[in-house]
């Protein structure tokens, strides 16, 4: 790959990540902290690519094309495999299938918050999953709870709300399970965003990867809603 | 395939009796790009439709996962070497290390700390070390130790094990202890035959500006390419190989060491990126991990290739088998001490 061509390749990959860093679009690969670091490596990429390319002009004017001394790395050229995966693909977030492959990633919580306003209570995946498999729902006060995340369905066909956990990209996202039982829509579809309003129940059931606890959430009523921004639970970060 | 890329540059040299290349003959890069963009854009819907299943989908997403995840701290640490290696005169290094070969080689490891690059900007560094004749000992310490014990590496690996910053401590000194090893080794058993000097100077220009921008593309478009091999094979790994099969691994404490020191030279992961991908290894135990976390920057298929063509085939054939054995000795028994 000559200086030109690269210079070609570092703008784009800066654009990218530009663009990746101001939009949503990061947040499917990387946790939210992450964004501003994007941003100023995509300038840094472009600047890159404007000397270079500035430079390559001045030298030809000064002394006229000429060999290098060296020649330029060609594993190089990889470079444009993400470019075109994040421009022509741009692959969704991590979802059933890397879910069902990964056991539940639940951990005993040091204590239990209090509940938060609403009726039904909102909370997270991991929130309900905590409080139901290690509290036996009795920071719940019996109270209803709506819960949001994707389903996915295992060979048997029984039907988990699931949202991926993650503390820093994708290749450590992590699944928490819940799994639904009670009043499911006749047909289920993997990888469906879902807001689920249910009741805790006693059931507990085991995760056959990792034999982690699966909680049980009694459905009430289902509501099919688009992607969340930031499709991970990045709770754990904080 | 692509590691032989970086094979010696007798390699790339184009047959004897050819006239050097002329514009007009050969397929010049640009325009292969041009061709490369536009097809794809062209086969969009194919391309799409082959990587629709959920397998491959899951593997491009940790692939450009990987990758987003790792360029800001790629591109934060090459600016960074390419300063250093710019405005800070070669002729510094030589004057700070103690005339003692056998004193300069821990000077030179703890001094790895200021040079904030992954192991792909550490090797060109080294190589200008020894052209400007400091121990050939002291600057494979050197080579060894900065791209484990740097700020930025030492930062990524807090924030991947928040909670744990026994494993900082631990990266620390078994990375210190191992290059420091090494140094010392090649001062009683190298030989300078084995190593080739470098032929030519790594990034030269007619001004510090020119000569700076030049070193920071030459390391995003070099390392960058090999970060992308590296996430290619952590997806694939993620991807294809079933999470229990790592657990088996994980169950047997010697099986679960060597399993991941292998994996950290076959992974070939950028060392500011590979403390994630650690910590996502749950199922290991803390020593195994950190046995991922030292060996991984000292000697992996990527570093490989950059040592033979940096130092010389002879060199790395040599220098690699004894860093990987010290590097899993050293983390073991750093780990067994502390963690």
């Amino acid at each position: 790959m000559n200086r030109q061509a690269q210079a070609a390749v570092l703008f784009l990959l800066g654009a990218v990540l530009l663009h990746a860093g101001a939009t949503d679009l990061a947040l499917r690969y990387v946790k939210a902290d992450l964004r501003p670091l994007l941003l100023l490596s995509g300038a840094v990429l472009i600047a890159t690519a404007l000397a270079t390319a500035w430079y390559e002009r001045r030298r030809g004017r000064r002394s006229g094309p000429r060999e290098h001394a060296h020649p330029e790395p060609r594993v190089a050229w990889l470079l444009l495999l993400p470019l075109l995966a994040l421009i022509l693909i741009a692959p969704p977030a991590l979802g059933s299938y890397s879910a069902l492959r990964s056991g539940t990633a639940l951990q005993k919580p040091y204590a239990y918050g209090p509940l938060p306003d609403g009726d039904p209570v909102p909370l997270s995946v991991v929130d309900y999953a905590s409080r139901a498999a290690y509290g036996h729902g009795r920071s719940l006060h019996g109270r209803p709870v709506r819960v949001t995340g994707f389903l996915a369905l295992d060979r048997s066909g029984a039907a988990y709300l699931v949202r991926m956990a993650l503390n820093c990209c994708a290749a450590d996202a992590q699944p928490v399970k819940i799994a639904l039982t009670g009043k499911l829509p006749p047909v289920l579809r993997p990888d469906a965003w879902l807001e689920v309003t249910g009741r805790y129940t006693p059931r507990l059931t085991h995760d056959p990867v990792n034999d982690g606890p699966v909680p049980y959430l009694e459905v009430t009523s289902v509501r099919p809603v688009p992607v969340p921004s930031d499709p991970y639970d990045e709770t754990w970060n904080n | 395939m692509a590691i032989t890329e970086d094979a010696p540059p007798g390699a790339d040299v184009r047959p004897a009796g050819q006239p050097p290349g002329r514009a007009g003959r050969r397929l010049s890069s640009p325009l292969v790009l041009t061709l490369v963009l536009l097809l794809a854009v062209l086969a969009q819907s194919p391309i799409r439709g082959l990587l629709g299943t959920p397998a491959m989908q899951s593997w491009m997403t940790v692939f450009v996962a990987v990758t987003v995840q790792a360029l800001p701290f790629l591109v934060l640490g090459v600016l960074l070497s390419a300063g250093i290696a710019v405005f800070v005169p070669a002729s510094f290094f030589a004057r700070a290390l103690p005339r003692r070969p056998a004193l300069a080689v821990p000077v030179a490891g703890v001094a790895g700390a200021v040079l904030p690059g992954c192991e792909c900007a550490s090797v060109p560094v080294a190589g200008a070390l020894v052209r400007r004749g400091v121990p050939p000992a002291a600057a494979l310490a050197f080579l060894l130790s900065a791209p484990a014990i740097n700020p930025v590496v030492l930062t990524a690996t807090a924030v991947a094990f928040p909670g744990h910053p026994e494993m900082v401590l631990g990266r620390f000194l078994a990375s210190l202890l191992v290059a420091c090893a090494m140094g010392w080794l090649w001062q009683r058993l190298g030989r300078t035959d084995w190593l080739r000097p470098p032929a030519h100077g790594a990034h030269e220009g007619a001004t510090r500006g020119e000569a700076f921008w030049g070193s920071v593309r030459h390391d995003i478009m070099h390392a960058g390419g090999f970060l992308v091999l590296g996430a290619m094979s952590a997806a694939t790994l993620k991807a294809a190989v079933p999470a229990a099969w790592l657990g088996t691994a994980a169950g047997i404490p010697l099986v679960s060491v060597l399993a991941l020191a292998v994996l950290a030279v076959v992974l070939s992961i950028c060392s500011e990126a590979d403390a994630f991908v650690a910590a996502s290894l749950t199922q290991f135990s803390p020593t195994a991990k950190l046995v991922f976390l030292v060996v991984g920057p000292m000697i992996d298929l990527k570093l490989f290739a950059m040592q033979a063509g940096t130092f010389g085939r002879g060199f790395a054939l040599r220098f690699a088998p004894a860093t990987f054995a010290l590097a899993v000795a050293g983390a073991v028994l750093t780990g067994a001490v502390l963690l």
